[in-house]
């Protein structure tokens, strides 16, 4: 791991290969770097960073699944949160999706 | 092998509490019933009830469960008088359950001071009697283990979560039952849940209690999503889902059960607690402890609580094990907290070192050691109204234990 402390805590986690975010484990400085990216602004504890460049409708993938789309496009090292990714699910999809499914399945 | 021990109970099922229920059946008998238990309570009296005066057939299954909870030895029923709660048939299920149970009607034992009196004295020499309880051999095939999250931030699922999946696949390896619930937090997680079931037919029912999840969430125009979440890192819906959904580690799911349904073979339940049918009361659960309570229902003796922002909340019945996610929440509250798998983070722990460290705990819980909110007092309790209709065959080996549905 690229860590620029000498500490041997990771500062961001990736939690499966196929993700194009990992996950900030402690709140990191605008500059700091890890894993190839330095952190455009501050980013909390838990908050997602982007590990590349992402294009606006590209899906934003964690533990290898997808959590949504980007809403904008993203640079590597930007903070993912609301401002730029949203839910593919609620609240528009979720309403018939789910009433289809109870329609088709009686 | 036995490994520690427990209560023997006449449906033979075994508690590892041997604690007395004061149960109010009207919020108008709630002053009456804390002040009977609150002097009692660290040696054991529990104090539950249900606020409604109208009758609610879920309401009714729920509390016939509790009151008949391996946990729970003897129970006191406190009633106001004209409440419509079945205060008879009640007390004749725990009754055939072999447990004592007293019932105090308020209007005619004749007030306030005289059935907190009599209820005092009727608890006072209860515990006596269970306090010459024998105890038991018990283990992991007799013990049933829940799990919900609380106070969620984007840490819960990379370590608590986690780490309570992984504890539930060595426990469940070893007989135990294991229960995860809450369908409206695993939208986007139907499909995988369905090829873990055992058979195609409850495959298609989980797909479909997530479905009706949806359904109920969207029209009351909310998602599980709380802004905490968001403040803590969470961006999406789906997003919360697959971190709640890593709670139910890797087993395949034996059955989807309803509030009330208790398991009776060892394995991995998913319990809906969606009402079916209409809206009709309300979000499914107005909090934790409403969740807490149906796992309860349904046979848990001990409850994984993963939190991250930090929950400081017990359990009525049943101890509530609290699995502290982040790090720097559990400096702030590790009086409450029982596990740090914040460690995994600053590199001082991993998810198999505290997934064991988690298992080693809930086996030290079950002979008897209390958990940090046990010994601080907590029994935080919430029952409210549902509806649901009996669960289909497709979904459960299980029978059903002390009433009807």
């Amino acid at each position: 791991m690229a860590n620029s402390e000498t500490s041997t805590a990771p500062l961001l986690l990736r939690l499966s290969d196929a993700d194009n975010i990992a996950v900030a484990v402690r709140a990191l400085a605008a500059g700091t770097r890890d894993m190839g990216v330095t952190l455009t602004q501050p980013v909390p504890v838990g908050h997602k960073v982007a590990l590349r460049a992402i294009a606006a409708g590209e899906k934003i993938v964690k533990w290898g699944m997808p959590i949504g789309s980007a809403t904008q496009s993203i640079s590597a090292g930007e903070h993912v949160h609301t401002h730029n990714l949203k839910s593919d699910y609620l609240p528009t999809f979720t309403l018939d999706d789910g009433k289809k499914f109870v329609e088709d399945h009686p | 092998m036995s490994l520690w021990t427990g209560f023997l109970r006449s449906d033979g099922r075994k508690g590892i509490r041997n604690g007395l229920a004061v149960v109010y059946l009207v919020e108008c008998a709630h002053h009456v019933a804390r002040e009977v238990a609150s002097p009692y309570r660290d040696a054991g009296a529990n104090l539950i009830g249900f606020p409604g005066c109208y009758p609610n057939r879920y309401a009714d299954t729920v509390m016939r469960r509790l009151c008949t909870h391996p946990n729970i030895g003897a129970v006191l029923l406190v009633s106001l008088g004209c409440e419509s709660f079945d205060r008879n048939g009640l007390a004749q299920t725990i009754r055939a359950s072999g447990r004592p149970v007293h019932t105090l009607v308020i209007q005619e034992t004749g007030g306030t001071r005289r059935t907190i009196a009599e209820g005092r004295a009727w608890v006072e020499q209860t515990l006596k009697e269970l306090a010459q309880q024998p105890r038991v051999p018990m283990t992991w095939s007799e013990l049933s283990i829940g799990t919900i999250c609380g106070g969620s931030d984007a840490t819960s699922g990379l370590t608590a979560n986690p780490v309570i999946g992984r504890a539930f696949d060595r426990m469940i390896e070893r007989g135990a039952t294991c229960i995860f619930e809450e369908t409206g937090e695993l939208i986007g997680c139907e499909q995988h849940m369905a090829q873990r079931a055992q058979t195609p037919e409850l495959g298609e029912q989980l797909i479909r209690s997530v479905a009706k999840a949806e359904v109920y969430y969207a029209t009351l125009g909310h998602g599980s999503f709380a802004p905490g979440n968001a403040a803590g890192g969470l961006t999406t819906q789906e997003e919360k889902s697959l971190g709640a959904y890593a709670k139910s580690g890797t087993s395949r799911i034996a059955g989807l059960i309803k509030p009330g349904d208790i398991p009776t073979v060892g394995g991995l339940y998913l319990l809906d607690v969606v009402p079916d049918g209409p809206v009709r009361f309300g979000f499914p659960n107005i909090s934790d402890n409403a969740e807490a309570v149906e796992l309860i229902a349904c046979g848990a003796h001990v409850i994984l609580f993963s939190t991250g922002r930090g929950s400081v909340v017990g359990s009525a019945i049943s101890p509530i094990v609290k699995i502290c996610a982040n790090p720097e929440t559990y400096r702030r509250l590790s009086e409450d907290m029982d596990v740090n798998a914040g460690c995994i983070l600053d590199g001082s722990g991993t998810i198999h070192s505290v997934a064991d460290q988690v298992v080693e705990l809930v086996q030290q819980v079950a002979g008897g050691q209390p958990t940090a909110s046990e010994a601080l007092g907590h029994q935080e309790f919430i029952l409210g109204y549902k509806h649901f209709e009996p669960t289909g065959p497709s979904c459960l080996p299980l029978v059903q234990i002390g009433g009807q549905r």
